[in-house]
């Protein structure tokens, strides 16, 4: 994989040259927080950050999304029948992602892109993606990637990796895309020798040396469903659980959805709107039955979705790339980390 | 790409009110697009999501059988904002189908063997539609005993009363239609709850014997003794789980159990499968 070096003061220049073949998003802060959304001509990614409080799934997934339109006027001939909507699938890069959240795509992608059912939206919308990755100098001290499956510097899912030298950006060519991009963006191609690799092999390891926070994943995949979802401590794990949600709509991984209609006098759409676990709603049947009727029920859903459910469907691992935010924006402090250690360390 | 998501347009052919309290009414449709028809291939014991421009999706079994060509048929209880929708509905009105959803009886297993269908209430859709699968004839060489016991609160609550009446008559199924109760002298068939007529009638568990359940959980949670009593084993006790969805093809992530979507890995499991995944339903 080829490394090239850019210079910081050419890095506008690049970037300027690009929105002429890409739509560009990128971190931005808003108040006291960094999000990412698309970024006007001349307006450069924010990248003195350490991570954004929202994950980057909205880059492929939005909060909200529209599937169809439809008309209920009787008297048009296609009335109460749903089409197809436009939707832009012109390629966009994404400038600034953290390696978590890149490779949180690739694990949600299990789910959208199936051998039996394809999303359109979300595959569409991830193959025009182009992923520019920002490694971590400096991880937060929620991170625990380096045992979640990822790392300060992890390359997957991504098709370049900038790395910040101080004076200057590294940059990683990792894919067909991320080539296509250092094209487009004009900046000197010219392949750096070993000494810049060395760099970021240094680099990482000072990045990686920095993250303490440790879980232990590697009993999950060999205990009992029943035994683990029959285990004490969840009575314990969801006392102060308020059923929020928030860790949800942070999660790089969290993938539900619900899906509505909407009109407006006779023409009208069905979108899709992020969902979760946490709320009593997303299972209550037309009967009034709900499986998942109390909190107790919904967080133990959250946690063996991610650390049981998913491991033994597609045998991938977690449904978890360490990236902490649900341990920094949780109100009551429930930590994933330690109900990891939980679930791995149950015996019954 | 195929959108999963995109409703065949459908149009309402038929409307049969089906139970005395008018809660269960029975609608046939017809594709729009004669080439969708082709498209959807189902098996009995598949379902499909029923669209309404503006209200929304609902989830329900098909109680049509393949066998049954040119149209589809839904029995819908009016529980929801889509279901009371659609009951107010009229003949010719648009509407959208999705489908066929979902895993179904395992027909391929239960070749030369006995077939125990035990139904209770409105939850007699897809086992119709197994039923009229199953005595079609091409099929009915392919199944060696068939036993219904079909039970509901009252004979006006029972589903397709003229179809139950038909297969009395005839010798290649045995029927065991039952109610909790009637106060109609003239009512010729069981009076008990399911599990105490499965006891009676339903012939005794063996490999070469299946039983399919569909009813309110209360009926399933006394039948399963009854069946463990009969000497079912529990990888021939075949049962179809309802639960609140949404895509209906295991990606919007609310109708788990365990690892399995209801809407994809099932709606049908055995009991062996379901004694191995947590009690959430």
């Amino acid at each position: 994989m080829k490394v090239i070096t850019i210079n910081k003061k050419d890095w506008a220049k690049g970037l300027e040259r690009l929105y002429d073949s890409f739509r560009l998003f990128g971190p931005v802060k808003q108040n006291e927080f960094h999000n990412f959304r698309q970024l006007v001509k001349g307006e450069l990614p924010d990248l003195n950050l350490l991570n954004t409080r929202l994950s980057a799934k909205s880059m492929v997934y939005p909060q909200s999304e529209k599937m169809f339109e439809f008309t209920l006027d009787e008297n048009r001939e296609d009335h109460h029948i749903l089409k197809e909507i436009h939707k832009d699938y012109s390629p966009k890069a994404v400038i600034g992602i953290r390696p978590c959240d890149a490779r949180a795509f690739l694990l949600v992608k299990e789910n959208f892109d199936t051998p039996e059912y394809k999303d359109p939206y979300w595959i569409k919308s991830y193959e025009a993606t182009t992923f520019i990755g920002y490694a971590c100098n400096t991880p937060c001290s929620t991170c625990f990637c380096t045992t979640a499956g990822c790392g300060p510097f992890h390359e997957q899912g991504l098709d370049l990796l900038l790395v910040d030298a101080g004076d200057y950006y590294l940059l990683k060519i990792i894919t067909q895309k991320g080539e296509n991009f250092l094209t487009a963006a004009g900046w000197s191609s010219k392949a750096e020798s070993d000494a810049a690799r060395h760099e970021i092999e240094t680099l990482k390891r000072a990045a990686e040396g920095k993250i303490t926070a440790r879980i232990s994943t590697d009993k999950l995949k060999d205990k009992k469903t029943t035994e683990l979802f029959e285990a004490p401590f969840w009575e314990e794990v969801a006392f102060a659980c308020i059923n929020c949600g928030t860790c949800t709509y942070v999660c790089p991984t969290c993938w539900c959805f619900d899906i509505q209609d909407e009109t407006i006098g006779l023409s009208g759409i069905r979108l899709r709107n992020w969902d979760s676990c946490m709320y009593p709603l997303f299972t209550l049947h037309g009967s009034g039955h709900n499986p998942r009727n109390t909190k107790i029920q919904r967080v133990r859903q959250r946690f063996m979705h991610k650390l049981k459910y998913y491991v033994d469907k597609y045998g991938d691992g977690i449904q978890c790339v360490g990236c902490g935010r649900c341990i920094r924006h949780c109100p009551v402090n429930i930590d994933i980390r330690k109900v990891c250690d939980l679930m791995n360390g149950f015996e019954k | 790409m195929q959108n999963p998501y995109l409703p065949y347009p459908v149009r309402i052919e038929e409307i049969i009110t089906e139970t005395e309290d008018k809660n269960l009414k029975t609608f046939n449709f017809v594709f729009i697009n004669p080439d969708d028809q082709e498209k959807f291939n189902y098996t009995p014991g598949q379902f499909a999501e029923l669209s309404v421009a503006g209200r929304g999706e609902i989830p329900i079994g098909i109680a049509s059988s393949p066998t049954e060509k040119g149209f589809l048929r839904f029995t819908i209880n009016k529980v929801g904002l889509v279901t009371s929708y659609i009951h107010a509905m009229k003949v010719g009105d648009i509407m959208g189908i999705r489908g066929p959803l979902g895993n179904w009886y395992p027909w391929e297993v239960m070749e030369g063997k006995n077939v125990v269908i035990i139904g209770g209430g409105f939850a007699f859709t897809t086992l119709r539609s197994s039923i009229i699968y199953m005595l079609d004839s091409d099929n009915r060489p392919k199944f060696k005993d068939i036993h219904v016991i079909y039970g509901a609160r009252t004979p006006g609550m029972l589903l397709y009363r003229d179809e139950l009446a038909q297969w009395e008559k005839r010798d290649d199924i045995n029927m065991h239609i039952t109610v909790d109760g009637t106060d109609d002298p003239d009512w010729k068939y069981n009076i008990g709850f399911v599990p105490t007529i499965t006891d009676q009638k339903a012939p005794p568990g063996n490999e070469e014997t299946y039983a399919i359940i569909c009813g309110p959980p209360i009926m399933i949670k006394f039948t399963q003794p009854v069946l463990d009593k009969l000497g079912y084993v529990h990888d021939n006790i075949i049962m179809s789980l309802e639960m609140r969805m949404k895509c209906g093809i295991g990606i919007c992530g609310r109708c788990n159990i365990g690892k399995e979507y209801v809407c994809k890995d099932g709606p049908v499991f055995t009991l062996a499968q379901l004694n191995n995944m947590p009690k959430e339903y």
